[in-house]
């Protein structure tokens, strides 16, 4: 029965992890619509760098351009511990001024593309320690502030009322079912006996991931940041993950790893299962890791691509830019529904996932 | 691709980021909510339970009730036989009684009577012979020499009248 839900997990694992091969193929459409518009027209639209632009991370939070050309942007503060000078601490806006001390944003086509790097006397760029408060880290921040809010919110009504007495009101109405939800059936399912240690932070781990997709989904600041997009947020995630699954993992756990129920010649004198195991220890995160961060890129970069299609089609004539504006938009429309549920799903699979990973750590006596 | 590379500054950021959301919301959000909600789950399963025990109580109760009513219903019912018995007997004995004192009565008086008739029978019979005496002496006083010989003599003609006036 567990084994059969492994499976099915497991299955829906490489479902959801083969979504990304269309995105990709969805983004080099425009991408290459671009190439033929930029030959086309002198004052080409640059798509790619476009969607580039918002699913990476920057110094500053683009909000929108003028049609003068003119960018309107949130500075945001720039922290960098040069090897030679030390700390700079100053705006991003000092850029628009040229290099600061030396410091100045790697351009196109160089080493360290768009990030911070530093002139050294005797010419050569070095990368420093940067530590800036980039769009990425505010959006986390603005998310994290909120979910806390909701959170403890929710938590002060049952402080404030008696939850045996009266029915949850106002935002412990709206939260207590979505967090019962997953803690019953996703934590205590997969989890098993022990589910109660391990809740919070899969709790933690669903709502983060859940807010941060949906903020992502939100097109104005402060949403719109590609958070759970971006590799360095899921590593993060999926090592909390690999330290609960590790860390806390019983000894018979280790045991299935190091000597496990196998024929003898599978483990000794060759350790093939152990490696095999020791393997599966590592990849088990890194799918984690990957999943979420390709499958909430592939879903901006598709919308992204899908809203090109108006600018692309702008040179083209009225009738086809109206056309195509139309089909867009009821693509775009249905794409955005789409995302809000893979928003969802993929937060339910990576905390459902964390949860099989961690009720296969705590195995019971047998 | 930088894409694929993690970056450094966010990483910092973001483990910072995620401890300190994770070690607020362990502490004061989910375990608050999460505990609360089990607590009130505990008392709703006991509350059926006991709702539950409760109505089995009840049932249990009506049946009882049903019993007690149908068994006071049944010693009211011989109750009221006994009593109607009870009436019925009394009834017959005091008729009995009434009854037996009544002939005693009749024949206490019967005897009375007989006794009073007797009496006068013979105090009338007594008068009888008196006056008969008293007319036989008168008349013997002349014939009869020897009172007593003549007074037995009209004694049994009397008797003898008073026999035939009996079996008139």
């Amino acid at each position: 029965m567990n084994r059969m839900k492994i499976m099915t997990v497991l299955l829906a694992a490489v479902m959801l992890l083969a979504k990304p091969c269309g995105a990709a193929a969805a983004e080099v459409a425009p991408a290459t619509g671009t190439d033929t518009a930029a030959v086309a027209e002198e004052k080409a639209v640059d798509i790619s760098g476009m969607i580039f632009d918002h699913i990476g991370d920057a110094y500053e939070w683009h909000l929108w351009t003028t049609a003068s050309g003119k960018h309107i942007t949130i500075p945001l503060p720039v922290i960098v511990h040069s090897s030679t000078t030390g700390w700079h601490c100053f705006m991003s806006s000092d850029f628009h001024h040229g290099p600061v001390d030396g410091l100045f944003i790697a351009p196109e086509g160089q080493p360290n593309e768009g990030k911070i790097v530093e002139l050294q006397a005797d010419g050569s760029i070095t990368k420093p320690f940067d530590i800036s408060l980039t769009k990425n880290v505010v959006a986390l921040m603005v998310s994290s502030l909120l979910l806390i809010f909701l959170i403890l919110k929710t938590a002060s009504w049952y402080r404030r009322h008696d939850p045996e007495k009266e029915t949850p009101t106002g935002i412990a109405a709206v939260m207590e079912p979505f967090i019962m939800m997953v803690n019953d059936s996703i934590i205590k399912e997969s989890v098993g006996p022990e589910y109660k240690k391990y809740s919070p932070f899969l709790l933690t781990i669903f709502f983060f991931i859940f807010l941060n997709n949906l903020m992502g989904l939100v097109p104005f600041f402060p949403g719109g940041a590609n958070v759970t997009g971006n590799i360095a947020v899921t590593m993060v995630l999926a090592l909390c993950t690999f330290i609960a699954v590790n860390v806390f993992g019983n000894r018979h756990y280790w045991k299935e790893i190091l000597w496990p129920d196998v024929p003898v010649w599978l483990k000794f004198p060759i350790p093939i299962m152990q490696a095999i195991e020791l393997f599966g220890i590592f990849t088990k995160p890194f799918s984690l890791m990957v999943r979420l961060f390709a499958n909430i890129l592939a879903g901006h970069a598709m919308i992204l691509g899908l809203v090109s299609v108006i600018f692309i089609t702008a040179k083209l004539g009225p009738v086809i830019n109206g056309s195509m504006t139309l089909v867009t938009m009821l693509f775009g429309v249905f794409m955005n529904c789409l995302e809000l549920l893979v928003a969802f799903i993929q937060a339910y699979v990576f905390t459902m996932l964390s949860s099989v990973f961690i009720g296969m750590s705590r195995p019971k006596e047998e | 691709m930088s894409l694929m590379t993690p970056d450094g500054g966010l990483l910092f950021w973001m483990t910072i980021i995620f401890l300190i959301v994770f070690f607020i919301l362990a502490k004061f959000g989910f375990p608050v909510i999460t505990g609360m909600v089990e607590k009130r789950r505990d008392k709703i399963a006991n509350a059926m339970k006991l709702a539950q025990e409760a109505e089995d109580k009840f049932a249990h109760l009506a049946v009882e009730q049903d019993k007690l009513i149908q068994k006071t219903q049944e010693e009211r019912e011989k109750m009221l036989s006994e009593a109607a018995a009870m009436r019925e007997e009394l009834i017959a004995k005091a008729s009995e009684e009434a009854q037996a004192e009544a002939k005693k009565i009749m024949e206490n008086a019967s005897k009375a009577i007989q006794a009073e008739k007797e009496e006068a029978m013979r105090e009338l019979r007594q008068e009888v012979v008196t006056f008969s005496m008293e007319v036989a002496e008168k008349i013997l006083k002349k014939e009869l020499s020897d009172p007593e010989a003549s007074k037995a003599f009209i004694g049994k003609t009397l008797e003898d009248v008073s026999k035939l006036e009996k079996r008139n």
